[in-house]
């Protein structure tokens, strides 16, 4: 069915406008109330209280985000890799049929689940010890940093290992087979094989989820309540009890150039595939 | 059954065991939660069980019921908004001659590339003026841009997946270009349209950060329920409630595979 180019447009348009009105332009109301004064001049001065207030908060956020983005990455490849590789069939199987039951839970649910299994008297620490792997005494509770990390990677490995499994799996045989012939070791062929040729895949996965943590308010909330905190739950704090959108809209700026970094790849990325 | 197949099953059955531990232990944990009805540190189960808090949650006039039904409701009308926007321009995107199409799709790849928490504090104070914050509508649009990104997504992979030659089969044999839509490429697209409607009715039941900010006090989500019953250390009611949340999303995750099939899967995002 070929239209025309106003058809197309016109089709178009609806979808567009939502973007623009409900995305673009509270975006550009953002920077604008992020780089004025109280009086509406140009000012930095929401960025120094920022610095000032939240610096530890936004190292924390950086830290905690990078570390959860390389254990998913570690995550989806080793069970995408074994889903590809692996030679037991049933194994496989159950695999499969494991991995992907966090996909779909909401990342409240998942902080209320996490905020009752890490806990020191939780089922992590009670397994543990009836186990006989550790003693009551010296049980803790994960519910600080290390909490939000777990439930991150609970949460989007499942997500990125969809993906690069799916990637994985519409690989071309004959390479693998070939080097499997040749005597490679499966590690060596997931490694030097299938991974490189995956690479984007996991690389769009990877930044999606980097994003999606950068927004979610619910797990570090709930699964740690201390400080310090990560940025979305200050930016939540200056709205609630001071009503400061300055300051709160410098740190949405802070996590936009956080972002931004991953996102000029996965742009990149996207526009290199279009083209390839 | 030879001796080497129970060996090398051992390695094999401990990892998949800690595995099913990682992924299941906090889902259990979830569960027992919902039917203690007196658990006190330091022992491990709780003391009593039963259905104490259920009866609570689904007292018809209980909070959580209400709740349900504004989630269900705001879910439902995010869907039919979306596709009305999405199914359009997921054909244009699909089949049309559409001019600056990378720019267009750039523009749809936006709202995914940056954090949604600051824009949605913006949208909140956009939407203070023109008296959307704590009404349904309000809550329903911000969803909607919400679930657009992933339906706008899925319906043009899609509508790239229907073969072009039955659609000009069809226009050979007379049909008009409407109709070809209608009855050629309308449903065999079905199956993939649905699934974005699944996604984006998902998505919007459990969204919550902004309803918390668009929606709250005055609109109460299921999510926002279930927020200030764990906050409020009344694990037994947000540990039904997140129950409740997760029966469609596990429903959904044994399904999806029959609505998005690995053609319309490798099409997504070209």
């Amino acid at each position: 069915m070929n239209q025309s180019r106003g058809l197309s447009l016109l089709l178009v348009t609806p979808a567009l406008i939502v973007v623009l009105a409900l995305f673009v332009y509270p975006l550009g109301y953002s920077l604008i109330s992020a780089f004025t004064d109280r009086a509406g001049a140009f000012s930095l001065e929401n960025f120094d209280k920022a610095f000032e207030l939240y610096l530890t908060d936004t190292i924390f956020t950086v830290v905690i985000i990078g570390v959860s983005t390389a254990l998913i990455a570690a995550v989806s490849i080793a069970i995408g890799g074994y889903l590809t590789l692996g030679e037991n069939k049933t194994a496989v199987a159950i695999l499969a049929w494991l991995y992907r039951w966090p996909l779909f839970v909401p990342f409240i649910v998942a902080a209320q689940c996490m905020r009752t299994f890490l806990a020191k008297n939780g089922l992590m620490n009670n397994s543990l010890v009836s186990l006989g792997l550790m003693d009551v005494a010296s049980t803790q509770s994960f519910l600080d940093w290390r909490g939000i990390i777990v439930t991150f990677v609970w949460k989007q490995a499942p997500f990125v290992t969809l993906m690069v499994a799916g990637a994985m799996a519409s690989l071309d045989r004959s390479t693998i087979d070939a080097a499997r012939n040749l005597g490679a070791s499966r590690l060596r062929i997931l490694a030097e094989i299938v991974v490189p040729q995956i690479r984007g895949t996991l690389m769009v996965g990877l930044i999606l989820s980097f994003v999606t943590m950068m927004s979610v308010l619910s797990v570090p909330i709930m699964v740690s309540g201390g400080s310090p905190t990560m940025m979305t739950v200050d930016m939540a704090y200056r709205i609630n009890s001071h009503g400061d959108y300055g300051v709160a809209n410098a740190l949405g700026f802070m996590s936009y150039l956080l972002t931004g970094a991953a996102a000029y790849f996965y742009l990149r990325q996207s526009v290199r595939d279009r083209s390839a | 059954m030879t001796a080497s197949f129970s060996l090398g099953w051992l390695p094999r059955a401990i990892i998949l065991g800690l595995i099913a531990f990682a992924v299941f232990g906090p889902l259990a944990n979830l569960a027992i939660w919902a039917f203690a009805e007196a658990w006190f540190f330091p022992s491990k189960l709780p003391s009593q069980w039963g259905f104490r808090f259920w009866e609570v949650v689904f007292r018809p006039t209980g909070r959580a019921m209400e709740a349900l039904n504004v989630s269900v409701w705001i879910a439902l009308l995010t869907v039919a908004v979306s596709l009305i926007v999405s199914i359009p321009a997921g054909l244009a995107l699909a089949r049309g001659r559409l001019p600056w199409r990378a720019l267009i799709m750039l523009a749809f790849l936006l709202p995914q590339a940056f954090p949604s928490l600051p824009v949605y504090i913006n949208v909140a104070r956009i939407f203070y003026e023109f008296g959307l914050n704590g009404t349904v509508a309000g809550v329903v649009l911000v969803h909607t841009l919400h679930g657009l990104v992933f339906a706008v997504w899925i319906t043009t992979a899609a509508f790239a997946s229907v073969d072009k030659e039955l659609e000009q089969a069809a226009r050979n044999l007379g049909a008009s270009g409407l109709r070809t839509f209608f009855t050629v490429t309308l449903p065999l697209a079905a199956p993939g349209i649905v699934a974005s409607a699944i996604f984006v009715f998902l998505e919007s039941l459990d969204e919550f950060t902004g309803s918390y900010f668009v929606g709250a006090p005055e609109i109460q989500t299921l999510p926002l329920t279930m927020f200030l019953a764990s906050m409020g250390g009344n694990y037994q009611i947000s540990s039904i409630t997140a129950l409740i949340l997760l029966v469609p999303s596990i429903g959904f995750m044994l399904i999806v595979e029959r609505f998005l099939k690995a053609d319309v899967m490798a099409k997504i995002g070209n």
